[in-house]
């Protein structure tokens, strides 16, 4: 139901606002919904306000855990 | 993009299904609601319904803030922007939905209405800002997780006094929602829910553990194709294992308490409604959000005369029925005839992610009237 | 010594168009010398009529006419001015045609900046000059303030088609591949990136160029092509599902050959848009019987706009028309005329 993009900080402003970029298309967003926003950090951005933050170590997790499943569909297959 | 397109590969998506194939078990029916339009969308744009075995039964569910808003809400944001000269600004994905006498925020704007098109709130205090003699009133809407930029738009024209802005506040709850489907006795039984996403970035996964107890497996997803994927072999194993719980499929973007900074600010700013009505779900108690007291000053319903009158829904369609899972876009009589995306009637042919829309978009080329000459998509490459 | 006909120059730095600049008088007759006739001098031009009398080579005329509605009338990559005489000259091209002349009638709305116009106005001559097409007639008019948005510009052209050539949009044929001669969604992201309320940064700029040099050079290598058209407005899914209809025939793309900027597509994921829906104004689609696709590809790529030429799909027998899409993911879409202007979304 709501659009929400991953987006990458690259820099941050005065005012709890931050800078990202979307495939190098950069646009001025709040941060202030999160705390401790780091540059280089990628957050989940929804109608100009980040709402949470992206764990790249889970995301890598996840695709290793999807890889598996398939591997093992793979080899039990029909 | 990151952290998107390795969520889109269409190789790794067909093995992942062959492995829910494997884990469903004979015999076995696996129905489960897609709960967020977002996911109706990326089921369709993908063909996931074609990957997955016979066995699981995706259901769309009502997650779609422009299909569940009702007539008389459109009705009164057009009257605030058409009768009290104000600039009414909105998201995009409103101003094409008609409301009563087929007018939508597009046609009143063709009429003379001074009708804006916002990506944020930001852009919306903004114009407060840049328009100080013009009142300027934001149509909000949205479920929780476009609930927070309201609430802090809210808190920002408190601390700038910034007296032109208001707010006309259509915000509404997921669980509510959800407890109102898992109440119809006339929907189709479920056996769990794919819980959206962005909605728990905000409100986490507590809200759903009551679902989980009542017997509904419960799993949190993205909006990418694995991502639907994963939670829907999740769901599976859940109920192989007859042990309803709450799961998180969406790590990567979400812990189970969501973001409590989000909450609390939603907390300062608005108050529940005692019922509020939905598109297709009825007058639900505790399910909308008004303004609080301490901000009544920014309130659009407060400061304008305006009076909420309850619309009947157009006559034959099908989208309250729809956004409650008891029937598909394709049963209704209207679906591709008079109800089109060009000429929409009923909300679910207007929102992009609205299922009419979604299937009009994706799936229109499968139908059986228009089978004989499309070409038969091949699954196994 | 000759009596001065206009005491005072235009005042480019401070002045602005008002309603005398239109009412046929000195005023009027001041800004069409100094800024207009300066600008696109050229022998039709001095034949000081309010006609242009030209005399047509052999072969069959075209002619197309298009209104030029902006908003900014600056963007990243090009104004009004130059959209009006690229637009026009594309769409004579599209018949495979050598565009000859052009006109253009300018509707100004009072309280314009004379210092946009004349920039409007130079970027067009050099447009037209660049272009080796002159203006060969023209009009202006004014408006009142709030009856118009700065400038719009109605710019018609002529061309000439050889004999034995028949490119048209109704002569598509199941079998045919489909070519683009670049990047898709450049022109419109980079108008939306500019636009109130809405405004992002980015190093994309509008693609708006003049096409009748790479038409000439894909017309003298195959003569076989079907179809040529510039999708514009609507972006590509608007043009191909105009051209299915016309020809009768289902169109089906192939998302993984589809050329688009990483910019264009993370704007279009940020907007909640389809690149397909949005506008090109330097891009053009190709249809020509499956065989000649390669030699044709070959021509598109070695002309400056065809660098980033590719093949994108084909035409098939389907009684629908569907224009569809094999995505990337592996499965198949429709891709259906947008409802309307494309909006940015949160949902």
């Amino acid at each position: 139901m709501c659009l929400a993009i991953p987006a990458k900080v690259v820099d941050l402003l005065p005012d709890a606002m931050g800078r990202v970029s979307i495939e190098g298309v950069e646009k001025v967003v709040s941060l202030a919904l999160l705390d401790g926003v780091a540059v280089g950090d990628y957050v989940l951005l929804h109608v100009g306000y980040a709402l949470s933050r992206i764990d790249p170590d889970e995301a890598a997790r996840t695709l290793a855990l999807l890889r598996e499943m398939g591997t093992l569909a793979e080899e039990v297959g029909p | 993009m990151k952290y998107a397109s390795e969520f889109r590969d269409g190789a790794l998506a067909r093995q992942v299904a062959a492995a829910i194939a494997a884990d469903c078990q004979p015999g076995r029916s696996y129905t489960f609601m897609e709960f967020c339009g977002g996911h109706t969308h990326t089921i369709a744009r993908y063909g996931l319904a074609d990957l997955l075995p016979e066995a699981v039964r995706l259901v769309h569910g009502p997650g779609c803030p422009v299909c569940v808003l009702p007539v008389g809400r459109i009705d009164t944001a057009v009257e605030l922007a058409r009768d009290h000269g104000v600039i009414l600004c909105t998201y995009g994905d409103m101003v094409r939905v008609p409301g009563s006498g087929r007018v939508s925020l597009l046609k009143a704007k063709a009429a003379g209405a001074d009708v804006r098109i916002v990506w944020s709130t930001l852009d919306a205090l903004r114009l407060a800002r840049e328009n100080p003699g013009r009142q300027v009133v934001f149509f909000a809407i949205g479920f929780e997780t476009t609930t927070p930029p309201t609430a802090l738009a809210l808190l920002q024209a408190k601390a700038e006094k910034l007296s032109n802005f208001s707010v006309f506040c259509n915000h509404v709850m997921t669980p509510p929602a959800m407890r109102a489907i898992l109440a119809d006795d006339a929907a189709t039984p479920l056996q769990g829910i794919v819980a959206p996403g962005h909605v728990s970035t905000v409100i986490g996964t507590a809200p759903y553990a009551p679902f989980a107890a009542a017997g509904q497996a419960m799993v949190v997803a993205g909006f990418e194709p694995l991502d639907l994927l994963q939670a829907i072999a999740m769901l599976v194993r859940q109920v192989n294992e007859g042990d309803p719980r709450v799961e998180n499929a969406y790590v990567r973007a979400l812990t189970a308490e969501g973001n409590p900074k989000a909450r609390a600010v939603i907390a300062e700013t608005m108050t529940l409604r005692p019922s509020f009505e939905w598109r297709g779900l009825g007058t639900l108690p505790d399910s909308a959000l008004a303004i609080a007291e301490a901000f009544a000053d920014f309130d659009a319903e407060r400061r304008f005369d305006v009076a909420y009158r309850a619309v009947p829904d157009p006559k034959s369609c099908a989208c309250a029925d729809i956004v409650r899972g008891r029937k598909q876009p394709q049963d209704c009589v209207l679906f591709g005839t008079a109800c089109t995306p060009d000429s929409p009637i009923g909300s679910c042919m207007v929102s992009g992610e609205g299922a009419c829309a979604a299937h009009w978009l994706y799936g229109r080329h499968r139908d059986p009237s228009s089978s004989s000459s499309s070409p038969q998509r091949s699954l196994s490459a | 010594m000759t009596r001065r006909l206009f005491p005072q120059p235009l005042d480019l730095a401070n002045g602005r168009v008002d309603m005398s600049h239109g009412a046929g008088g000195r005023a009027m007759a001041q800004l069409v010398s100094e800024l207009f006739a300066a600008a696109f001098a050229n022998d039709y031009l001095a034949q000081g009529n309010d006609q242009a009398m030209m005399s047509p080579p052999p072969g069959r005329l075209v002619m197309s006419t298009d209104g030029y509605v902006i908003s900014p009338l600056f963007f990243p990559g090009g104004d009004i001015g130059s959209l009006a005489v690229h637009g026009t000259i594309n769409d004579v091209a599209m018949a495979g045609a050598r565009p000859l002349w052009l006109s253009a009638g300018f509707i100004i709305e009072e309280g314009l900046p004379l210092a946009d116009l004349a920039r409007i106005v130079q970027f067009m001559a050099g447009a037209c000059k660049a272009s080796g097409v002159p203006l060969v007639t023209g009009d202006t008019k004014v408006v009142e303030r709030g009856k118009g948005d700065g400038i719009f510009i109605t710019t018609t052209g002529v061309g000439v088609v050889p004999e034995g050539l028949h490119i048209s949009g109704d002569n598509i044929r199941p079998g045919d591949a489909i070519l683009v001669s670049g990047t898709l969604g450049d022109h419109g992201i980079a108008v939306l990136s500019r636009r109130e309320n809405l405004e992002f940064d980015t190093a994309l700029v509008s693609d708006s160029a003049p096409l009748h040099g790479l038409v000439a050079d894909m017309v003298a290598a195959v003569p076989e092509i079907h179809a040529l058209r510039d999708p514009t407005r609507g972006g590509v899914a608007a043009t191909l599902n105009e051209l299915a209809q016309q020809s009768g025939v289902g169109l089906i793309l192939d998302e993984a050959a589809l050329p688009i900027r990483p910019a264009v597509r993370g704007a279009c994921e940020m907007l909640g848009i389809d690149p397909l829906g949005v506008a090109n104004e330097g891009k053009l689609l190709a249809f020509c019987p499956a065989g000649r696709a390669e030699r044709l590809l070959e021509v598109m790529r070695a002309h400056p706009l065809g660098r980033d030429a590719a093949i994108i799909g084909r035409a098939v027998e389907d009684e629908h028309r569907f224009v569809q899409l094999d995505t990337a993911f592996g499965g198949r879409r429709v891709v259906e005329w947008l409802a309307g202007e494309q909006l940015p979304r949160i949902c």
